[in-house]
């Protein structure tokens, strides 16, 4: 019996969803794919968070210049794709800003980790503001109003009672975010960077074994992302339940 | 019309459009408020009544006329209104404490952040306040814990720390139980008492009667009528007024 199944997987053609026969050789640049593939989203999302903060505040804000330019750079990073700001600030920006190649952990290549964070975290700095945006939103204008009352200035308000409150509201969509991001940032492989997604393909084309190195690819994203995303629905659901007012 | 300077507020031909003209909801609003009056602000609903009110802090800006308070045209853009809303206390229908802070927290956050006394000089104000409002018990609860009476006697508190010229009350027990608005009730009655100069807008025909010192009715976004308690509720003038009454008494 074990025999048999043994001589079936060894007989697998190299076209077959089943052969995994690259793992012992270049099981390698799996490991070192998702740790990539990992830092790279969760270092992006975090690099975000702050350019987030300011453009969902000056969407929010009575000028309307300030608000006009934070919803121009919004519009923009949704409305082009991620490969093409990834590929001007790759090839553009960090043309001329030359980022000295480092390695990290033995593995993480900066010359070229660095300016993909940096568009990933630009990408994803439009999409986390408007997460920002709506969690403050969410937060009872009477609140504002009573700080206001209190004579605290608007920062002030917004700082002290405003955000606090909308962190609630923010963080299990930024975590989602950084399930997104886990996925989106496979598209770096496209400029040489080793998440994920170019341990795959190099195993594919190394091996000449055509889809188990991509198939493995999807099981490994969806072993991250699935149970991640489960999490976050679960204490999105304990955080609404304490929510009273 | 007595000159300026002599009334704590003054509010002049105030006008306010909503939804750029297309709702008008106070219109050419005058009246005076000295140091210890005890006003109400009385009319049907969507009169004007908490726009009007909301105008003395510029929690809403007029969009024409002129607010003075302790001689200070606050509505003047280039007021600190900051400054000003320190002294004049408000207290809202749907209380809107902090509900991520304890109530001492709550009490506390206005006059220690903006350095107008030390975090123990705050907290020992606060405790007498709560005391005075029999919550001294409730110090360290979080406001989700406390009854909507109980929350809305905070809400007073959290204002009175700031030691206020004046307080402003936007329907302050419309959104309590029945059963609550007594005690919220009485701890107003001893602010006026006090001599606390208060506005109030308020459903509680008794309680205008009994505290105040002038009513002032409203109906369409303007004032209609304004007289003693006496006078409004035993002569009304107004047909308006006395539709009004005939409906509420």
């Amino acid at each position: 019996m074990f025999e048999a199944i043994a001589a079936w997987y060894e007989a697998l053609p190299p076209t077959s969803f089943f052969n995994f026969h690259f793992l012992p050789k270049y099981g390698i640049y799996f490991v070192q794919g998702v740790e990539y593939t990992i830092l790279l989203a969760v270092v992006s999302v975090l690099l975000a968070v702050v350019p987030a903060l300011l453009l969902a505040l000056m969407r929010l804000s009575r000028n309307g210049l300030v608000r006009g330019l934070s919803g121009a750079y919004i519009s923009v990073i949704r409305s082009t794709p991620l490969l093409v700001q990834l590929s001007i600030i790759f090839f553009g920006v960090f043309h001329v800003i030359r980022i000295p190649s480092i390695k990290l952990f033995g593995f993480v290549d900066l010359s070229y980790f660095i300016p993909g964070v940096v568009a990933l975290a630009l990408n994803s700095s439009a999409y986390v503001a408007e997460i920002f945006r709506a969690g403050i939103l969410a937060v009872d204008s009477g609140q504002m109003e009573a700080a206001r009352s209190l004579g605290l200035s608007q920062w002030q308000g917004m700082k002290l009672v405003v955000l606090p409150q909308a962190v609630k509201n923010i963080l299990p969509a930024l975590a989602n975010e950084v399930v997104t991001m886990v996925k989106e940032s496979s598209i770096c492989m496209v400029l040489g960077m080793q998440d994920l997604m170019w341990g795959a393909k190099t195993a594919a084309s190394s091996s000449f074994i055509t889809i188990g190195p991509y198939v493995l690819a999807a099981v490994i994203y969806f072993a991250i992302n699935f149970p991640a995303g489960k999490a976050i629905e679960i204490i999105e659901r304990r955080m609404r339940r304490g929510d009273q007012r | 019309m007595e000159t300026s300077g002599k009334h704590l507020i003054e509010v002049n031909q105030v006008t306010k459009q909503f939804n750029a003209g297309t709702v008008r909801a106070l219109h050419n609003c005058s009246f005076t408020i000295d140091k210890g009056d005890v006003v109400a602000i009385i009319g049907p609903s969507g009169s004007g009544k908490s726009t009007l009110l909301r105008c003395l802090n510029l929690l809403e800006t007029p969009n024409s006329g002129t607010i003075l308070f302790d001689g200070v045209e606050i509505t003047d853009p280039k007021v600190d209104i900051d400054l000003h809303r320190r002294k004049m206390g408000m207290v809202f229908q749907h209380f809107n404490l902090f509900p991520h802070m304890t109530v001492m927290k709550n009490i506390t956050l206005a006059p220690i952040r903006l350095g107008l006394c030390s975090r123990e000089e705050a907290e020992k104000r606060a405790m007498v306040l709560l005391e005075r409002v029999g919550l001294a018990e409730k110090a360290n609860e979080f406001p989700v814990r406390l009854s909507g009476g109980q929350k809305q006697r905070i809400a007073i508190v959290r204002a009175l720390c700031m030691e206020p010229e004046v307080m402003l009350f936007d329907e302050p027990t419309s959104a309590l139980d029945p059963e609550m608005v007594g005690e919220v009730l009485d701890v107003m009655k001893d602010l006026a008492r006090e001599g606390m100069t208060m506005v109030v807008v308020t459903h509680e025909m008794g309680f205008a009667r009994e505290v105040g010192n002038r009513i002032i009715f409203m109906a369409d976004g303007a004032i209609l009528e304004e007289n003693s308690p006496q006078e409004f509720f035993d002569h009304p003038k107004e047909q308006r007024t006395i539709d009004f009454l005939s409906k509420v008494l």
